[in-house]
């Protein structure tokens, strides 16, 4: 029970993510489309789910604070007050609220900020609307408890007690709903045509006490009709979900039906009550949404068609195998090779179930768009390309952060203000956009805007100041360029609210590396400036080149890698006597010794018989001396520091075919260690 | 299928009126100027049923108390719902009435939208 209802939760939890997202969509695309019905209908819909499901999991907060918002909804969408930008800045600030709401119950956030200001303004923006507000909306909502006996000469008045059970469960959602069977007698005392049944109806409600009598005012006194108001979570009998014909029992016929079970109602109440409990205190820590995953059932369904596909393959091996003979053996290779292909398939398409479409990370910049260039006065169109390319959970996640940040800073520093904009000869509205597509194995993303470019002369002087540049020299423009992401430079001459406090594009640069991805940027002065965040497809499969060193199997990551040489007896010196070079093309490249980074014994020593793999790391090239390639493949990455513990240089390990477990190198981590072994050797020397 | 309202009222107007409710919120009218008239017209109906019964109290030859006591004592109205016609205020009529065995009142004068509202409260749709 308790598992069932945390998992109903979680949707819950799930679709109002969905839904808070599609009402700020909607709400944004409102500013530009002029009232049009449809949107406004959409974002009333997804008020009215959130309402729904919340008042049914007893989040009152959130029930009560989307009833006022879902009242203004109506009232807008009947064309009761107009959408100008006060009311959908209202709106967006309700949107905001909700979202803070629905982050308490989901234990994220330990408080919320308090709703009685925002409501206030909510109920004047709805009495500010012509014509008679709806009388049933006037009222608070409340949790009310009914009891209804509505006595045993009843059936013979004339009254039918379900027509009144549900006219009194059409005031709101109802939580529990149970029929009392207890003063039901024996067979040979009933009277047929008396009523032994009692009712107890648990329901948020918005109407008033009056309203509920109103209902009952012809059967039932005093003692045949209670009702109260219940403090949420805490003197509540009902279970949310799953009580006794709870959810179920909107449809009249129901209440009779649950009477058999009803007999045993108290202990049955008794023992929800204790359950219920429970899960409240156990959401915080349960209910965080990064453990689940939505799924298309198309996939689903496709995996499933594989795995049955599999299974026949199978089978079709044990039939070859049993008294197998030479001249089967064209078929046993036919069948392994079938059951390679099902396999690599189905691990691409499992590995497909952790891909989302990136529109889950670019959807918040809408929001974000509107709401800085609100806050600096600049005219904004903010365009999306490629919304559908599919990444990784996990990479989707860890990228918004850097994503939103590179937004930010095109916004407050690449952009300029209008005026400044007309001055140079420009459209008012400067553009942002965000482009996500699909190049070679990876996925790029770029943040990109016409504003005006960066200032090429004032980095090259920070960069000078700060020492970075040697006085004089003047490196390339990409490099000048690249000196933005060292930690702490920011060329922004005040800090503003929005960015340029020196934390940032380094911050970028480490998320994006973090995640296997690079990042690199292009600007024109007066132009804009381009960002482009290259990512790996998945962090779970990991495209290697096996090269084996002392013995030792290691996987190289193949983005890393520029090229492998044997290098010729001539082309590698040792500069100042100790430090290993390779002349590439006439590029003089530091050798690293994969074995002596690792302590291991090198089965070969001579670099002209050894095998040089070139790499590439932040800019920079290195000859990684190894003892043989082996070959490439797609390695599955399992993690070191989970099973081991980190160690500096090694990204992670595999498990090979022949069961053995392989490294990956990390190389920032390899090229970091050699460094200091060279450096200890030189102190010992 | 179309519900059956039977109205007990001596003054026509009265029937008329509500007549007129009823029949716009899609009931067939079967009408009586006092009990007696009203019994009548009930045992001539097949299985002599209705689905509402809405009676004065005041009326000539059989008064209302004396109306809805035979007709819970039939079989076929013994749980068929029946409102009273009442002024304000009065409190002990409403009570005799319940005893009788009346499902409700509605206190005159009323609009059709008041009817209806009652009616929706003890005819299962």
């Amino acid at each position: 029970m308790n598992l069932d209802l945390e998992m109903l939760r979680q949707t819950f939890f799930e679709e109002t993510t969905d839904l808070l997202g599609e009402f700020e969509s909607s709400l944004l695309r409102l500013e530009d489309s002029d009232g049009d019905k449809e949107i406004l209908d959409r974002i009333f819909r997804c008020a009215h789910s959130i309402k729904g499901g919340s008042a049914t999991f007893g989040f009152t907060a959130i029930a009560q604070f989307t009833h006022s918002l879902e009242t203004l909804l109506d009232k807008l969408r009947n064309g009761l007050i107009k959408a100008n930008a006060e009311l959908i800045g209202l709106l967006l600030e309700s949107l905001d609220q909700l979202t803070a709401l629905v982050a308490v119950e989901q234990g994220l956030v330990a408080d919320a900020p308090d709703s009685s200001a925002l409501l206030a303004r909510i109920e004047l923006a709805i009495e500010c609307a012509e014509g008679d507000p709806d009388p049933d909306s006037d009222e608070t909502l409340w949790r009310v408890n009914i009891r209804f006996y509505p006595g045993a000469g009843c059936l013979r008045q004339g009254t039918d007690p379900l027509l009144l059970v549900s006219k009194i469960l059409e005031g709101g959602p109802s939580l529990d709903t149970s029929c009392d069977a207890s003063r039901l007698p024996g067979l040979a005392d009933l009277d047929p045509e008396a009523c032994y049944l009692g009712w107890n109806l648990e329901m948020l409600s918005t109407w008033a006490e009056s309203r509920f009598r109103e209902i009952v005012e012809f059967v039932a006194d005093e003692n045949q009709f209670e009702i109260h108001a219940v403090d949420a979570f805490e003197t509540s009998t009902a279970e949310p979900l799953g009580g006794a014909g709870s959810m179920s029992s909107r449809s009249n016929g129901d209440f009779l039906g649950s009477m058999g079970g009803a007999t045993e109602q108290s202990e049955d109440s008794a023992a929800l009550t204790a359950p219920k409990k429970a899960p409240r205190t156990a959401a915080p820590s349960a209910s965080s949404d990064n453990h689940t995953l939505r799924v298309s059932t198309d996939k689903v369904d496709k995996l499933i068609n594989l795995v049955g596909e599999l299974v026949i393959n199978q089978s079709m091996l044990n039939e070859v195998v049993q008294d197998f003979s030479m001249e089967k053996l064209p078929r046993l290779m036919e069948a392994v090779a079938e059951m390679a292909r099902g396999s690599r398939e189905l691990q691409e398409r499992v590995m497909g179930i952790r891909m989302l479409p990136i529109k889950h990370a670019f959807g918040r910049f809408p929001r974000l768009v509107r709401d800085l260039s609100a806050a600096n006065g600049k005219l904004i169109d903010l365009r999306t390309t490629g919304e559908e390319t599919e990444l990784d959970k996990t990479v989707i996640e860890a990228i918004a952060d850097p994503l939103t940040h590179l937004v930010r800073n095109s916004v407050d520093h690449g952009l300029e203000p209008p005026d400044e904009r007309i001055d140079s000869g420009k459209p008012e509205m400067g553009t942002l956009a965000l482009h996500a597509f699909h190049e070679g194995g990876n996925i790029v993303v770029e943040v990109e805007d016409d504003g005006r470019g960066l200032n090429r002369d004032r980095i090259l002087q920070k960069a000078t100041e700060r020492g970075l540049v040697a006085e004089g020299e003047i490196p390339s423009d990409e490099a000048i360029y690249n000196f933005i992401f060292h930690p702490g430079f920011s060329t922004a001459n005040q800090v503003t609210d929005l960015s340029g406090r020196g934390v940032g594009l380094d911050i970028v640069k480490q998320g994006v590396q973090a995640l296997g991805g690079s990042v690199t940027l292009s600007s024109t002065p007066g132009n804009g400036t381009r960002f482009r965040i290259r990512l790996p497809l998945t962090m779970a499969i990991l495209e290697g080149l096996s090269v084996s060193a002392g013995g030792e199997i290691y996987i190289l990551p193949l983005t890393s890698i520029v090229e492998s040489i044997r290098p010729k007896s001539g082309d590698v010196r040792l500069l100042a006597g100790e430090k290993e070079v390779v002349l590439v093309r006439g590029e003089v490249l530091p050798i690293i010794r994969l074995c002596s980074v690792f302590g291991a014994t090198a089965l070969v020593t001579d670099p002209t018989q050894a095998l040089i793999v070139i790499v590439e790391n932040d800019r920079r090239k290195i000859a990684l001396m190894v003892d043989e390639l082996i070959g490439q493949s797609q390695v599955v990455i399992k993690s070191l520091e989970s099973n081991y513990r980190k160690v500096d240089g090694i990204a992670g390990a595999t498990i090979m075919g022949n069961g053995r477990v392989a490294l990956i190198l990390d190389i920032a981590g390899v090229i970091q260690r050699s460094r200091e072994a060279s450096e200890q050797l030189t102190l010992a020397a | 299928m179309a519900k059956t309202a039977l109205i007990v009222d001596d003054s026509r107007t009265m029937r008329r009126m509500i007549a007129l409710s009823l029949g716009r919120a899609g009931f067939d009218i079967i009408e009586g100027g006092n009990g007696e008239e009203a019994l009548a017209k009930l045992a001539a109906l097949p299985g002599g049923k209705v689905d509402l019964i809405i009676t004065d109290l005041n009326m000539p030859v059989m008064d209302g108390f004396a109306f809805i006591r035979k007709v819970r004592l039939q079989a076929s109205t013994r749980f068929t719902p029946i409102l009273l016609l009442t002024t304000e205020g009065n409190e002990s009529r409403k009570a005799e009435g319940k005893l009788a065995g009346a499902t409700g009142w509605i206190v005159k004068p009323f609009n059709p939208d008041q009817l209806l509202r009652v009616i929706d409260m003890v005819v299962t749709s």
